[in-house]
């Protein structure tokens, strides 16, 4: 069941209705009702994938927070024990939780390596060897990455102490498998999302409209913008034939569409969520407006980054071996480079495995690749611009700012090529193309109009994209556009809705004629 | 929630549905130049007398029969419920449909279309079922009918089907946007050019000759349907021979005429008995008759509905002579203009049904 299905229109008309009539206590268990059916709809082995998951994290969660009771209770039952006794008997338990730790993620993370790597690697190994590749024919359950990761982050954080464990195995299973973000994210954090996620709502018509108003958001930069420049991204990196100022073209349709078709899927789910009183984490904060690629990546796909900033870098930073190394490279390359050692070989694995994250492809080991680089570069280089700025007083002008956003988002485009070719190969091919066989020619000579779009094509897609940056703008200088709406007489802020609506009904491109197109995230 | 606020919501929600049923009736195709079919089953229901003879069928039926002249020669009120490529489920629900408007006392079915067994176009699909009313036998037609592609709620609001035509709405569209002019002659299709038959095709050997079971099946039911009203049910295959009617099908389809007592009539062998001539009497190198044929055809078999079946003559039944008149005077004007087109640009503009568009 696509976001951008009928069957799910319905069906989501019919949870919400559901929602407000059943009395507050019920509003949970029929969620994760709702959930359970829409993952059934998608396939009903999908179901058996996310028991396991569900399962393994509650009971190994359930252990773990046991353990620490009953530690608590043995050392308050002994306090006669001495210090070391009382070290010795806390490693005990630790080692016992860190096993149960272990088990969880070597189970959910060895799921998903299997289901989503195991041909990339079958594949890899064969190119190697010379042999001929046969795909395993493996169910990948929808958003696999996602709900895998949400449980990796929550058993991790009760295994920390940060986090209590869910003892109701039905309320963890609705947290996992929460229908909305179950498919594209965000990757929710147990603490910030149980905070409204089991609670009773009360329909409250402001919070229901701002629901309302982001669910049609997003529909409308899903199916009248991102599928509508789909066809025209598909014609030009499809084969390959299209070189020169094409892949000029191709790059910024694509950076167009993956914005508008990712953050349309996100608004969608945040606005699912806002209907029902259900606070979800923010995935974006203007990230085409970034001045460098650091911040960019602060700003596109947070809970992504962040997952992986608090479940793989720090752990791996603090982690002995690289301790050790730290101080190897400090006694050896000096305090300065020594310290960045460490820094360079953890970002290293964590841009590998967002590459990986991403799909199982060497197309994306290399995007991750091309990212870490950048940013390492950019880190390496802060001194000279610094000096830069200093002595040219740039910083902060708006042109010079307005530079560094377009900067950034080419860069960005560029490195996101990889997503688009069939390999590595043809993409470094395709992207010096660019500024080899730049031929400017078809910007003028209606070249654009026969790569299946057409003008009323590219009048929808330039109306829209302006709908999009004045809204981005409006946001970035005053806040919530739908705060400023809702301010305004109630005619206009439904009257914006009903806008919204009818646009996205009459300009999507949808239906017949058009392929159903999945979310580009769904994949992951 | 403020009682001012709950009345804006509502206003809104009001104009909202108001904006989208005009969008809707503004953007849905009119099919009222060029490509004419999907007007054609709407305009049963329009009809003020009732039909004592009612064609159902694909364009073997409503390009080859002229209803006109089964009644200037016989007097029998006859309509041509027929579409593009209607299917046989889709003449089933058409028949079941008709049924409940008036009860004829003979059934017409053009075989052809049984070669079928699976829906084919959704183009087809619309132009078929998007004029029929709302009833049960529609909301069963388009689920017999949809194809992978299709959606049951695009019936429901053709919006969601036809939404993208805003870039392609022209005059008519707009001229049209609430009302519909007539396109057929109770049914017919009126073609008066003439691209003579100049062979077609050997035909190619099948893997299997065997009539699908669903067509067939709905065939049954109709001829179930028919019995169970009392009205005679004919089968006939048209006399135009492409596309192919394999001699393995023609066997099947009068087994099962004999099996139900129905008559079956191939009309094929018979074109030098109706006096049809293929250079002259068809308007597309011989897929369908033109107007002439369609005439000399209808001549022929209203002799033959009038010597099986106690069939009435209308003719002086003011009611009926009163409408009818006025059928023959747009299907002479038509005519008229038909030829006026050709003789002004060598070929079918508008193809009659109304001023030529600039």
């Amino acid at each position: 069941m696509l976001f951008t299905s009928y069957a799910f229109v319905g069906f989501l008309a019919l949870v919400l209705l559901a929602y407000y009539l059943v009395p507050g206590r019920f509003q949970w268990p029929l969620l994760l009702l709702a959930s359970y059916a829409f993952y059934f709809a998608a396939s009903p082995y999908y179901l058996l994938f996310i028991l396991v998951t569900t399962a393994s994290a509650w009971a190994v969660c359930v252990k773990m927070e046991d353990l620490t009771g009953a530690q608590k209770a043995y050392l308050a039952d002994h306090k006669d024990l001495d210090r070391e006794e009382k070290k010795a008997y806390r490693e005990k338990i630790k080692k016992r939780k860190r096993a149960y730790l272990i088990a969880a993620l070597a189970l959910n993370l060895g799921i998903l390596a299997v289901t989503k790597y195991t041909n990339f690697v079958l594949r890899s190994v064969s190119s190697l060897v010379g042999g001929a590749f046969q795909p395993v024919d493996l169910i990948v359950p929808m958003g696999i990455s996602f709900y895998t990761f949400q449980t990796v982050g929550y058993v991790i954080d009760v295994y920390r102490g940060k986090q209590q464990a869910q003892r109701s195995f039905f309320k963890l299973a609705l947290f996992v498998g929460f229908f909305p973000q179950l498919v594209q994210g965000p990757i929710s954090r147990y603490g910030q999302l149980s905070e409204t996620l089991y609670a009773p709502h009360k329909f409250q018509e402001k919070t229901f409209s701002f629901g309302l108003m982001r669910i049609l958001w997003g529909y409308f930069k899903k199916v009248v913008l991102a599928d509508r420049i789909l066809t025209g991204v598909t014609a030009l990196v499809q084969g390959g034939q299209y070189a020169g100022a094409y892949v000029f073209v191709a790059m910024l349709f694509y950076a167009f569409e993956l914005y508008c078709d990712f953050t349309g899927g996100i608004d969608i789910t945040i606005g699912i969520g806002e209907a029902m009183g259900i606070r979800m984490a923010e995935n974006f904060d203007l990230p085409y407006f970034s001045k460098n690629i650091k911040e960019y990546w602060n700003r596109w796909h947070i809970t992504m980054g962040t997952w992986f900033t608090d479940y793989i870098f720090y752990p791996l930073s603090a982690s002995r071996p690289m301790l050790r190394l730290s101080k190897w490279s400090r006694a050896h390359l000096g305090q300065k480079m020594g310290k960045r050692v460490p820094v360079y070989l953890c970002s290293l694995a964590v841009w590998l495995a967002t590459g990986i994250w991403h799909g199982a492809a060497w197309n994306f080991v290399a995007w991750g690749l091309a990212n870490y680089v950048v940013i390492m570069v950019s880190q390496e280089l802060e001194p000279l611009y610094e000096r830069f700025h200093a002595r040219t007083h740039l910083r902060g002008k708006a042109p010079y700012e307005v530079f560094q956003v377009v900067r950034t988002v080419l860069l960005m485009s560029m490195i996101r090529m990889f997503d688009c070719y069939r390999d590595v190969p043809l993409t470094i091919a395709m992207v010096g193309s660019m500024f080899t066989r730049f031929d400017a020619a078809i910007f003028t000579d209606g070249s654009l109009l026969a790569i299946g779009l057409d003008g009323a094509d590219y009048l929808v897609l330039a109306v829209g994209l302006a709908v999009v940056l004045g809204v981005s703008l409006y946001k970035r200088k005053r806040g919530s556009v739908r705060e400023a709406l809702y301010a305004k007489p109630a005619g206009v802020y439904y009257g914006a809705m009903a806008l919204l609506l009818v646009c996205t009904v009459v300009f999507g491109a949808y239906g017949v004629g058009y392929d159903a197109s999945q979310f580009i995230y769904n994949q992951f | 929630m403020k009682k001012r606020r709950w009345l804006a919501v509502l206003l809104t929600a009001v104009c909202t549905v108001g904006v989208l049923y005009l969008a809707q009736r503004l953007l849905t195709p009119k099919y009222q130049k060029g490509i004419v079919e999907g007007s054609m089953v709407a305009e049963y229901y329009d009809e003020t007398v009732e039909h004592d003879v009612v064609f159902i069928g694909d364009c073997e039926v409503y390009e080859n029969f002229s209803p006109i002249t089964l009644w200037e020669d016989y007097g029998i009120s006859s309509y041509i419920r027929g579409s593009a490529q209607q299917l046989t489920w889709q003449s089933y629900y058409l028949l079941e449909d008709t049924l409940r408007y008036e009860t004829p006392d003979v059934v017409v079915f053009n075989v052809l279309a049984l070669k079928y067994d699976e829906p084919q176009s959704e183009a087809y699909n619309r132009m078929t079922i998007d004029g029929m009313r709302w009833s049960r036998s529609k909301v069963e037609d388009i689920l017999a009918s949809m194809t992978d592609e299709e959606h049951f709620i695009e019936y429901v609001f053709p919006l969601l089907r036809y939404h993208d035509r805003w870039s392609e709405l022209n005059k008519t569209d707009v001229q049209h946007w609430f009302s519909k002019d007539p396109v057929t002659h109770a049914g017919y299709y009126m073609r008066v050019d003439v691209q003579p038959e100049l062979g077609f095709p050997d035909p190619m050997p099948l893997a299997d000759y065997t009539l699908g079971e669903k067509a067939m099946g709905y065939l049954q039911r109709m001829a179930d349907l028919c019995r169970e009203k009392g009205v005679a049910l004919i089968l006939i295959k048209a006399p135009t021979e492409y596309p192919h009617w394999y001699d393995e099908w023609d066997e099947q389809v009068a087994a099962f005429a004999e099996e139900n007592g129905v008559p079956y009539i191939n009309y094929i062998p018979l074109q030098d008995d109706i006096g049809l001539d293929m250079a002259t009497d068809t308007y597309d190198g011989g897929l369908h008759l033109n107007n002439q044929g369609a005439e000399k055809m209808a001549a022929y078999f209203g002799a033959y509905l009038k010597e099986n079946y106690d069939l009435p003559d209308r003719r002086g039944e003011p009611e009926y002579d009163a409408v009818w008149q006025e059928k023959i005077d747009a299907y002479e004007a038509m005519k008229r203009q038909q030829y006026d087109e050709l003789a002004q640009y060598g070929e079918l503009v508008s193809f009659g049904a109304n001023a030529i568009e600039e």
